[in-house]
């Protein structure tokens, strides 16, 4: 056939469809089965459930189909950027001839990718707040009801088991699921969100759950990272333990959980308290109070016996009273008679200095004739001394006499009406005056007109000037 | 201190309150009436915590769902 074509061309001659279905069978033998590493780019998941996208690295990009059929069983969810291995098989669409890689499975690629996403999912999850210490709800102290969720086989669920019975047994509801793979995500998050209503099936409804697993590798644990398995741990009304993989393996679901238990036998010592050191604690608290009370009883009966004994005997009480009554009376009459003794005796002694009237008279009679005799005694001494006196003051009298001024020479002159002239003021021209000397010879005399004799009278008025004292002797002496 | 209808507490309450009876009563200067309205109230307590503490029967169960969604519980087996 070749031959006859040869003159033409040794190049063989295909229609377009024919070279597009020849690659397409070139390309599915030969690349039937392979597994291509490279970072998620353009992921779009069309209405169909059929998911394009592309994988590239720093060199190439191819396209990727993942069909619906296949979408749901990756391990994978397909994310921009990821880094991932897929296995799958090369083929072409002829209608447009260009060849893409479809997905049978996916796979992250490598440890550092993997925790780059969960941390990335991480960030999300807190941002909106599922992690929040607010969100924790409080384990009760002695639940009725624990549900587990965990695989029903194996060893977690039979250390939990045990330790629940070591410590204090309870009412254990397993709901199996599975732990690891794909579907494991979906199981829990059934089982979870099954026990917050399952008391509408007729079934106590767990007042703690408990999420556990056994260790494993970071893939192994993967399912306790989803993020439908934290939404549903964060929206839990029954508190959660989680107990997933061992101490150092953290998951996203720790973060989520209401508090974290190291182990699965971990997380049923948080769950339940030790039944026995309860019951000693009670039994404790028992022979405290039987004890309390008791004291507190023989307490008040002590103080009751006390206060009787002070009580004393009633009677013995009144005989006491009773001497008390006698013996004061006793003193009081003898207090009483003593007074009366006493007054008694002052009475007879002023008694005694009581004296007779007819006594008390005769002294004073006495008295009084004694005094009358000294008066009597006195009179003749009295009327001796008074006329001795008399005499003496009528010498006394005589000597200063006006009379005897007269005497001496000196005349009285008074007016008409008797009254006494001792100054030349008191006379007047022409007024009659009546002079009198001694031994009562009297005239009478006329003032005359001053001016001749005014002088000649004046010396006689100097010498009258000593005449004052004299006048004042004169008046005093009438 | 309310006083709640003991059988409806829980063992936690229940013990939290028989303690503060017994520091009470050890402390003493509680009138007498008082005492012993407490101490009867601490036995009743005490009697309840009891009984609460010996209602540890374990029940293990494992819970399946029929193909209709009907939630039914059967005993795990342990191995």
């Amino acid at each position: 056939m070749l031959d006859n074509e040869a003159p033409k061309s040794n190049v063989p001659e295909f229609s377009v469809g024919e070279l597009a279905f020849s690659l397409k069978k070139t390309l599915e033998e030969n690349y039937g089965r392979v597994r291509v590493r490279g970072e998620l780019s353009r992921v779009s998941v069309a209405g169909s459930g059929h998911m394009y996208s592309g994988l590239k690295d720093d060199q190439a990009v191819i396209d990727l189909i993942c069909w619906k059929g296949t979408m749901s069983k990756l391990s994978v969810k397909p994310e921009e950027g990821l880094e991932v291995i897929c296995t799958g098989r090369i083929s072409t669409y002829p209608a447009r001839s260009n060849y893409q890689l479809i997905i049978e499975s996916m796979e992250l690629a490598g440890e550092g990718a993997l925790l780059k996403m969960l941390e990335e999912r991480k960030k999300k999850l807190a941002a909106e707040g599922l992690f929040d210490e607010s969100r924790k709800q409080p384990l009760p102290f002695l639940p009725h009801t624990i549900g587990v969720i965990t695989s029903p086989t194996g060893a977690v669920i039979r250390d939990i088991l045990h330790r629940l019975q070591d410590r204090f047994p309870r009412h254990v509801l397993v709901w199996p699921a599975l732990v690891q793979g794909k579907g494991a995500a979906e199981q829990i998050t059934a089982a979870i969100d099954g026990f917050q209503n399952i008391h509408n099936h007729g079934q106590p409804k767990p007042d703690l759950l408990i999420i556990a697993r056994g260790g494993g590798s970071l893939e192994d644990l993967m399912p306790f990272n989803e993020e439908n398995v934290v939404r549903a741990i964060a929206n839990s009304t029954i508190p959660i333990i989680s107990a997933v993989g061992h101490e150092t393996d953290t998951t996203l679901a720790d973060f989520a959980a209401d508090i974290r238990a190291p182990t699965p036998t971990g997380a049923a010592e948080m769950a339940v308290p030790v039944r026995m050191n309860l019951m000693a604690q009670v039994l404790d608290d028992e022979q405290r109070l039987v004890s309390a009370i008791g004291r507190m009883l023989n307490e008040y009966r002590h103080k009751l016996e006390a206060h009787a004994a002070k009580l004393g005997d009633p009677a013995a009480l009144l005989e006491n009273r009773t001497q008390r009554l006698d013996h004061v009376n006793e003193r009081l009459s003898g207090v009483f008679r003593e007074y009366l003794g006493r007054k008694n005796q002052s009475m007879i002694e002023a008694g005694a200095k009581l004296r007779h009237p007819k006594d008390r008279l005769m002294d004073a009679e006495k008295t009084l004739a004694r005094w009358s005799e000294q008066l009597f005694a006195t009179v003749p001494k009295m009327t001796k001394d008074l006329s001795a006196k008399l005499e003496h003051a009528g010498k006394m009298l005589e000597a200063y006499s006006f009379e005897n001024v007269l005497k001496r020479g000196f005349a009285v002159i008074q007016d008409t009406s008797g009254t006494l002239i001792t100054e030349a003021a008191q006379t007047t021209t022409n007024q009659s005056v009546r002079i009198r000397f001694k031994e009562n010879n009297t005239v009478g005399a006329v003032i005359g007109d001053g001016s001749t004799a005014s002088k000649s009278i004046k010396p006689p008025t100097k010498k009258k000037t000593p005449k004052p004292k004299d006048d004042d002797r004169q008046e005093t002496l009438f | 201190m309310p006083q709640q209808q003991i059988e409806t507490l829980s063992f936690e309450d229940a013990l939290t309150q028989l303690e503060a009876i017994v520091r009470d009563l050890e402390q003493g200067g509680t009138p007498l009436e008082k005492s012993i309205e407490a101490y009867e109230r601490g036995v009743a307590l005490k009697k309840h915590c009891e009984t609460k503490l010996s209602d540890a029967k374990a029940k293990i169960e494992k819970i399946t769902i029929n193909k209709d969604g009907a939630l039914k519980t059967e005993p795990l087996d342990q191995e």
